[in-house]
């Protein structure tokens, strides 16, 4: 393998779990759903997931209990926020902190054991390929699933007739209700969804990423997605695109560092954080463009009529 | 089942002071049932959790000690708050006043002087203030979302720390660890009652913190400004206040208090800079804040609860030998039932229970 693939096959790595849980994050607010506690679900995800596989011995049971994780964390959510209609931008910090303490607690018992690795998946005669073969199709199954949920969420929201409704409410929840759209049913289901996503881009951090369980291993990931999202301004391509490129990123500092550049390794750690603001600068500099985009329902809490 | 929202015709008096202590029993109740999961005595735990330490003057120190940088930093969290700006990032304005205000104690560290502390105190201030002004120069020019900024920066803080502790600012004589010098005593916080327990002047300025806010949002034109933009820019607009300005005066002032509360805690518990200097009083003081009801006379009694969790997670780790996670899991469940009971303060909530209502009428 050469170092060009090395390279490439690591930054796959640090990208797929930014892309998957930025596609989930994207379905709630294209329903008008703002969730900032994506950092919290990726977490529990992430501790979910290493005890399932530890528990059961087999990483895909691992997987499966991160994404129900994630699910079931971000119905609290779902309920205060939706049901009881308190401030979404609270109830998604809260959801964050409840998530950090809640993981570090569960997972105390798990820290420093060796993990299990998500073994990777030959998908014959395509993995003979020069380059793109090694790296493309002997990948695990989190890798070959955002891919799917890339195609997914694309086709769901733009072809499909569920998702026009979704994109309805998300911009207009009156007239989505007038028309006799469910929003809040549609709402919980997105956030769900979200969730799921975030969910499985933890349990893809502490299998495949780092096999093993340290606490706040998710380091800001969450809230990098968040910037993803608006990065991408709301459209499922855009986000791999973006995810891709801060996957780029995270992996250039950790080579800066292993060539010895002279800069201090915390700078270069700094530098997913510092890409993520300038990209927000660019991305939001225009204001014009960044309103036509947004999803104009976005969290603004609905009440129906009654 | 279905749960169903009717709006009040005006806004509950008495539920706005009773979610708030709702939202606290909920939080005691949740957490005596985690308890008794965890294989303990329910009552035991929340005894030895949350009145223990209350029972004696050190430990009443102690909490002054860690109420202090929660007031003080919520106080600034309240009126980016209410007025619509969400500075997230305290956190690591908290860190940068912390390092700014060390400047003088540890590069200068042969300069005695009485003015070393009010020095180290308004640098710390300043260091806060400018870092917040980041956020706020990118929300107010590039209309860039303050939330993700604000929250980046922490982490960019704390590498930035860890960068001058392990480098230039390491303690020559500190052994390798990475830690700064100890600072001289001149630029120590002053222990408020010195003969009973260790608590300082923070607590002390917290207060008049706490009062001078309450006094300019109840009394001032400012005050007024700040709540009429937060609850609608548009008249804000035609009232003849800028949104623009807001965003700036209410991040400098919450970045100013959280630097404060930085260098206040460095000087006065810490006595030199280390890599780890906050347990998340930048988080918890948004707890403090919604506990508190964004008002600052509430938040000096919401930020002593909140030292009391910090507190009780200490306790509960040696006696109960529970983690000491249990703290923060606590602070998340309370910050959910606040937020949750706030709802009965514009709404009635009502359960049905038949599927055929709708229909019928």
């Amino acid at each position: 393998m050469s170092i060009f693939e090395a390279i490439l096959l690591t930054v796959i790595t640090a990208s797929t779990p930014l892309v998957i849980a930025a596609l989930g994050e994207l379905v709630a607010e294209r329903s008008g759903v703002l969730n900032l506690g994506v950092e919290g679900m990726m977490i529990m995800g992430a501790v979910a997931a290493f005890a399932g596989a530890q528990i059961s011995g087999s990483p895909y049971v691992g997987i499966v209990c991160g994404i129900a994780a994630g699910a079931l964390f971000s119905l609290l959510f779902a309920f205060l926020t939706l049901t009881l209609v308190a401030n979404q931008v609270a109830t998604g910090l809260a959801l964050t902190l409840l998530g950090l303490g809640a993981s570090g607690m569960l997972g105390e018992a798990y820290v420093g054991m060796p993990g299990i690795r998500l073994g990777e998946i030959v998908i014959p005669v395509l993995s003979d390929l020069p380059v793109v073969g090694h790296v493309l199709f002997r990948q695990d199954l989190i890798f070959y699933l955002s891919i799917a949920l890339v195609v997914g969420v694309s086709w769901f929201l733009f072809r499909s007739r569920t998702g026009l409704k979704l994109r309805a409410i998300g911009d207009n929840h009156g007239s989505a209700h007038a028309l006799g759209i469910h929003v809040i049913r549609t709402r919980y289901l997105a956030v769900m969804f979200g969730g799921a996503c975030a969910g499985l881009a933890g349990a893809q951090l502490s299998l495949v990423y780092t096999p093993q369980w340290a606490e706040n291993m998710s380091a800001g990931r969450g809230w990098i997605t968040l910037a993803l999202v608006v990065f991408a301004s709301w459209r499922p391509w855009r986000v791999f695109a973006g995810g891709y490129l801060f996957g780029a990123v995270t992996i250039l500092q950790l080579h800066a560092q292993a060539f010895g550049l002279g800069i201090p390794s915390q700078f270069l750690s700094m530098l997913p954080y510092a890409a993520t603001i300038v990209v927000l600068i660019i991305i939001s500099h225009n204001r014009r463009t960044t309103l036509i985009n947004t999803p104009a329902s976005l969290g603004k809490a609905f009440v129906p009529e009654r | 089942m279905r749960i169903e929202l009717e709006k009040r015709p005006d806004v509950s008096k008495l539920f706005a002071f009773v979610s708030p202590l709702l939202a606290l029993v909920l939080t005691l109740v949740f957490g005596a049932i985690m308890f008794a999961m965890l294989g303990k005595d329910p009552i035991a735990a929340l005894d030895a959790f949350f009145v223990e330490p209350l029972l004696e003057v050190w430990s009443l120190h102690e909490l002054a000690i860690k109420a202090a940088p929660l007031i003080l930093i919520a106080v600034g969290l309240a009126i980016c708050y209410r007025s619509n700006n969400w500075n997230i990032g305290a956190e690591g304005q908290f860190t940068i006043g912390a390092i700014t205000g060390s400047y003088l104690p540890i590069v200068f560290y042969d300069w005695h002087s009485p003015l070393v502390l009010p020095l180290m105190l308004i640098l710390g201030a300043l260091g806060g203030a400018l870092f917040a002004a980041i956020p706020a120069l990118l929300k107010a020019h590039f209309n860039t979302n303050e939330i993700l900024t604000s929250l980046m920066l922490v982490y960019i803080a704390q590498l930035f720390l860890d960068w001058l502790i392990r480098g230039a600012w390491r303690d020559p004589k500190g052994f390798n660890f990475p830690v700064s010098r100890d600072f001289a005593p001149e630029a120590v916080l002053p222990a408020i009652w010195e003969e009973s327990g260790r608590a300082h002047w923070a607590f002390i300025f917290a207060i008049i913190a706490a009062i001078g806010v309450w006094f300019m949002m109840r009394y001032t034109l400012k005050g007024f400004e700040i709540v009429v933009l937060g609850q609608s820019e548009r008249a804000g607009r035609f009232a003849g206040f800028s949104s623009k300005k807001m965003i700036w005066f209410s991040f400098l002032f919450s970045g100013a208090l959280a630097g404060f509360a930085g260098i206040a805690e460095v000087s006065g518990s810490i006595g030199h800079l280390q890599p780890a200097i906050s347990p998340g009083y930048g988080f918890t003081a948004i707890i403090v804040a919604f506990l508190g009801r964004l008002n600052p006379l509430g938040i000096i009694a919401s930020g002593l609860v909140l030292a009391l969790t910090y507190l009780g997670g200490e306790a509960a780790q040696l006696s109960l030998g529970v983690s000491d996670k249990v703290t923060r899991v606590f602070q998340g469940l309370l910050l959910f039932f606040v937020l949750s009971c706030d709802t009965l303060i514009y709404y009635k909530i009502r359960i049905v229970w038949s599927r055929l209502r709708g229909r019928v009428a």
